[in-house]
């Protein structure tokens, strides 16, 4: 099947849907492609880089559209201005489609899509199971979103990130707080401490405390009981009386940081409103806050989307094509997880696509089927994380069950040294003086044995085993003395150990002596 | 030579025996430790020899040149992945000499004891044949199983117990006999049935142990080794040969003990034989919740081990079988010449012998330093890129420490799953020794490469 790339239309977009190097995986599935010259100049890749992928390079939109099996795109459809069509007209009747759809907000889409008997697969709807991650591309975008928020944050910022003791002066860190600690807040918690900031973050979900932790940032807790987990990882909308502890807790922060990063998102709902204009007006001159929820009308009160204002004396910045502004990186990264699902989807690497719709992940994909709409998908089988019990209502103290341990071990060890004692004071008594030095000996001896192998590398235990097998056959002594024996049986007998006493002796020491030699620094 | 040189010659060879264990401690003296061992065996070899107690030499030096050509040739040509069957042979020789040494001193009249001091030299003898022969058999049943020439699998007959108990009483009941006995003739009979007994209890006791414990069992037979020759220097009042078997008897033992405890098993569990069946759990493998496995091509494991800082390697058994180590060097090398620090972790069970692993990296010229244990590398886990296991299954598995139902609850193991990425090269999805499903290949975070060890590692050396 053939793959078509269209040049992105819409008004800022520079992001592709395929670069040099997946064109180059995609290619391995059996797939050709077509790409629309140009369409990847502003992500860095040009032209030629395709061509030397053997990826056919035209001029020709329509030609595009009209020529391929399978169109691979960023944004949804709309209305194409040089052409003066929308690009649902452009698809070929009854083709594939792999692209960011939002089926929830665009239902018009939906139908004009359906109309053309198409098969859409929207990339914004990964079920967010564990199995699904390389093709989350929401995850991949969140990630740079949260990257170029503190990029973004950072070059309105009128001061360092990181404190400095100079000759000029010290320098306070800047403080940062990241509310909402998924991908993009954790990205962001990442790239602000990296910097140097002090970070904090906020998330009403508790189980992602160690992960705020685990990157080097402060957890905020509110004196509050209520988990705020939600389905398919993301966070659910939170009570009143929790909603009023966690804004108060921002307003104290408002006055503290200087940074504020807001990544609120709710899934099918307006995000939250969680800075107040009040709290902006708390903030000290110079501060900043990016809005990552700019699209869906924003975490603070005083956003603009798509634009940076100063109100009060705070920058708010409300950009909503932040993955956009680092094309490079998130064509990289959209297009990797392409070719993760057109992977899936061909099996057989014969460049044919197999809709497999009881598949969990293609179901939720696929949001029409050969002109009929089938989303949303049933709901889904198994969250990202269980949720956790119920916590009971005390800890209980764990110390309680150490006790029945230490006393079984209690009579064993006097036991042991009465029957040591009994058995050496038995011996003493009857053994002849002779014996008893050869046991003073080996007693002495096998304490030095247990000395000395203790310090033995373990990554020398082979070359010990074959040397203390090598002395071991010291017993040749025993022979050696025998060997001189008038019986002829006993001479036989003795000769035949000497033999392979021997064997051992030589075989034991040169063996491990070329396993010596190896080891080498 | 007189009586007194004899015992100062005994003295500097026991002295240069501890010195040649002592040596081991590190790799920088092992090699001088070796020479040590030779030269204290030689002087005890000339000592004896020049003692007034020898007189035969032509025997002597017939018997030793052919013990010496034979030894020679064969550790001369021996594989490295085979030093298990070597050493288990050798143990074998040992325990068998010490099974005819006791039957010589027993047959040689020529020194009559009477009272407490005839007893206690019959318990010797008895004592230094019984464990030779222990050692003698169960070290050829250990050889055959180590070079596959006899099935892995532990046999397991019912009332396995009972038989041993059974043999073990005969055997006190048979040293009585021999003990008291007035003709020297019933002693005989008595010591031959023993033997024979002995011989039955040593193939059976390592029949019944399947091939993961092998480490154990090799360990074990090598401590058995060392009580055959202390034994034997009680039988013969030789105060060299006790010091020797204590020294060997109690190195045995205490690498029986680090490998029991690198398996979080009981000996007494071990040489009972017979994996989890003893009271253990199989865990129900069905009903556990497994997930999709991802697999990975040999190219993109080359691209992802270029891209990494850090990798560690931790090879297994599997590694051994395919005998891959020059080929995983070959990765390691060229990953070492673009920058990667690569490393290895090595548990102590991994492959068949103790300290295997480490063998068969130093023949393929990796360098000791970058080689480590599994306690020094666990705590660099998580911040390393890449981790990648070749044909290792139990000894990373993480139902370990979060599955107190599971037969290897409480093993140590390498927590590479806390690693960025982890690839698993692995034949197929077969469970290993423990028989337990490892939930290391169903992570997120896990690839697996499936396929022969060597292939595969060839094939990701082609592509970096």
């Amino acid at each position: 099947m053939k793959i078509g790339i269209p040049k992105e239309i819409s008004a800022g977009e520079r992001r592709v849907a395929a670069t040099p190097e997946t064109s180059r995986w995609i290619k391995k599935l059996g797939f050709s492609m077509v790409i629309e010259a140009g369409a990847g100049v502003e992500a860095s890749c040009v032209d030629d880089a395709y061509r030397a992928e053997d990826v056919e390079v035209l001029e020709d939109t329509r030609e595009i559209w009209a020529g391929s099996d399978i169109i691979l795109k960023v944004r949804a459809p709309e209305f194409h201005p040089s052409l003066g069509v929308h690009e649902t007209e452009l698809l070929r009747e009854g083709g594939y489609l792999f692209s960011f759809i939002w089926p929830g907000q665009n239902k018009d889409l939906m139908e004009k899509l359906a109309a053309r008997k198409a098969t859409i697969f929207a990339m914004d709807c990964v079920p967010r199971i564990s199995r699904a991650q390389k093709l989350d591309v929401l995850s991949s975008m969140a990630n740079i979103a949260g990257y170029r928020a503190v990029i973004e944050a950072a070059n309105n910022f009128g001061r360092f990130f990181t404190g400095q003791v100079t000759a000029a002066g010290k320098v306070l860190p800047a403080k940062v707080l990241v509310i909402g600690a998924g991908v993009a807040g954790l990205a962001a918690v990442g790239a602000a401490g990296s910097m140097g900031a002090i970070v904090r973050s906020f998330d009403t979900r508790p189980e992602v405390k160690e992960q705020v932790e685990s990157m080097g940032a402060e957890f905020l807790v509110l004196d509050f009981e209520e988990d705020g987990t939600g389905t398919g990882g993301y966070a659910k909308e939170m009570s009143p009386e929790f909603i009023k502890a966690e804004m108060e807790l921002f307003a104290r922060q408002a006055m503290e940081v200087d940074i504020i990063i807001t990544t609120a998102l709710i899934p099918g709902k307006p995000s939250p409103e969680l800075i107040t204009a009040g709290m902006v007006e708390s903030m000290r001159e110079g501060s900043v806050i990016v809005d990552l929820a700019a699209e869906q009308g924003g975490n603070c009160a005083l956003t603009e989307p798509g634009k940076i204002v100063t109100k009060h004396g705070v920058t708010i910045i409300g950009y909503t094509d932040l993955p956009s502004r680092m094309a490079a990186q998130s064509s990289q990264l959209y297009g990797t997880n392409l070719r993760n699902l057109l992977t899936d989807m061909c099996g057989e690497k014969d460049g044919k696509l197999i809709v497999d719709m009881e598949e969990e992940v293609t179901r939720g994909v696929t949001v029409i089927k050969e002109g009929e709409i089938t989303w949303p998908p049933p709901a889904p089988k198994l969250q990202a994380a269980p949720p956790p019990e119920q916590k009971p209502a005390t800890a209980a103290p764990p110390q309680v069950q150490e006790q029945p341990e230490k006393r079984r071990f209690g009579w064993k060890l006097p036991a042991l040294m009465a029957a040591a004692a009994l058995l050496l004071y038995g011996l003493g008594s009857v053994a002849p003086p002779a014996f008893l030095a050869h046991l003073t000996v080996f007693v002495l001896a096998c304490f030095v044995g247990y000395m000395v192998v203790w310090n033995v590398t373990s990554a020398l235990h082979t070359p010990l085993m074959s040397v203390t097998n090598a002395i071991s056959s010291v017993i040749i002594i025993g022979a050696l003395i025998e060997v001189s024996s008038p019986d002829k049986l006993v001479l036989g007998l003795a000769a035949f150990s000497i033999l392979i006493a021997s064997v051992n002796i030589f075989g034991g020491f040169f063996v491990t002596q070329r396993m010596l030699r190896m080891f080498r620094k | 030579m007189t009586e007194g040189l004899l015992t100062t010659a005994y003295i500097a060879a026991s002295i240069l025996f501890i010195l040649a264990l002592g040596g081991l401690s590190n790799q920088e003296t092992a090699r001088r430790g070796n020479i040590y061992g030779i030269i204290g065996m030689a002087i005890a070899l000339i000592a004896t020899i020049a003692g007034a107690q020898v007189t035969s030499y032509g025997v002597v030096a017939v018997c030793m040149l052919i013990g010496a050509v034979v030894g020679i040739i064969v550790a001369s040509r021996v594989q490295m992945t085979a030093m298990p069957e070597l050493v288990a042979i050798l143990h074998s020789l040992v325990g068998l000499a010490a099974v005819l040494v006791g039957f010589c001193n027993y047959l040689d009249t020529g020194h009559p004891l009477t009272g407490v001091e005839k007893t206690i030299h019959e318990v010797e003898i008895y004592l230094g044949v019984l464990i030779g022969a222990v050692t003698f058999t169960g070290s050829v049943i250990a050889f055959g199983k180590l070079s596959a020439r006899i099935g892995s699998k532990p046999l397991t007959l019912p009332a396995r117990h009972w038989l041993n108990l059974g043999l073990g009483i005969i055997c006190v009941w048979l040293g009585f006999v021999f003990v008291g006995a007035e003709n020297p003739n019933v002693g005989l009979i008595a010591l031959i049935i023993m033997t024979l007994i002995a011989f039955l209890y040593g193939v059976h006791m390592v029949m019944a142990i399947g091939g993961a414990d092998m480490p154990v069992v090799i360990s074990m037979l090598n401590s058995y080794s060392g009580w055959a020759a202390a034994a034997t220097g009680f039988m013969l009042s030789n105060d060299l040969l006790i010091v020797t078997g204590a020294l060997v008897g109690s190195s045995g033992a205490i690498l029986s003990y680090i490998m029991c405890r690198a398996m979080n098993r009981q000996f007494l569990a071990v040489i009972g034989g017979g994996f989890g069946t003893a009271g253990g759990t199989i865990a129900d493998v069905e009903g556990v919740e497994q997930g999709d496995v991802v697999a990975i091509s040999a190219e993109e494991t080359s691209q992802l081990l270029k891209d990494s800082k850090n990798v560690v390697i931790v090879p297994g058994y599997g590694m051994a079988v395919a005998q891959a180590q020059h080929s995983v060097f070959e990765i390691t090398k060229k990953l070492r010449e673009q920058g990667v620090n690569v490393r290895f972790g090595i548990h102590p069970v991994a492959g068949r012998m103790p300290g295997h692993m480490n063998v068969l990296l130093a023949e393929a010229r990796v360098p000791y330093d970058i080689v480590l244990e599994m306690d020094e590398i666990n705590d660099d886990l998580p911040d390393t890129d890449v981790v990648m296991v070749i044909g290792a299954n139990d000894i990373v598995n993480p139902s370990a420490q979060t599955d107190p139902a599971s037969p290897i609850a409480g093993m140590p193991v390498l927590e590479v799953w806390k690693a960025k990425t982890v690839v698993v090269m692995k034949r197929s999805m077969a469970t290993g020794y423990a028989g337990v499903q490892n939930p290391l290949f169903f992570e997120e975070n896990t690839r697996m490469l499936f396929g022969d060890a060597k292939t595969s590692a060839d094939a990701i050396s082609g592509n970096i």
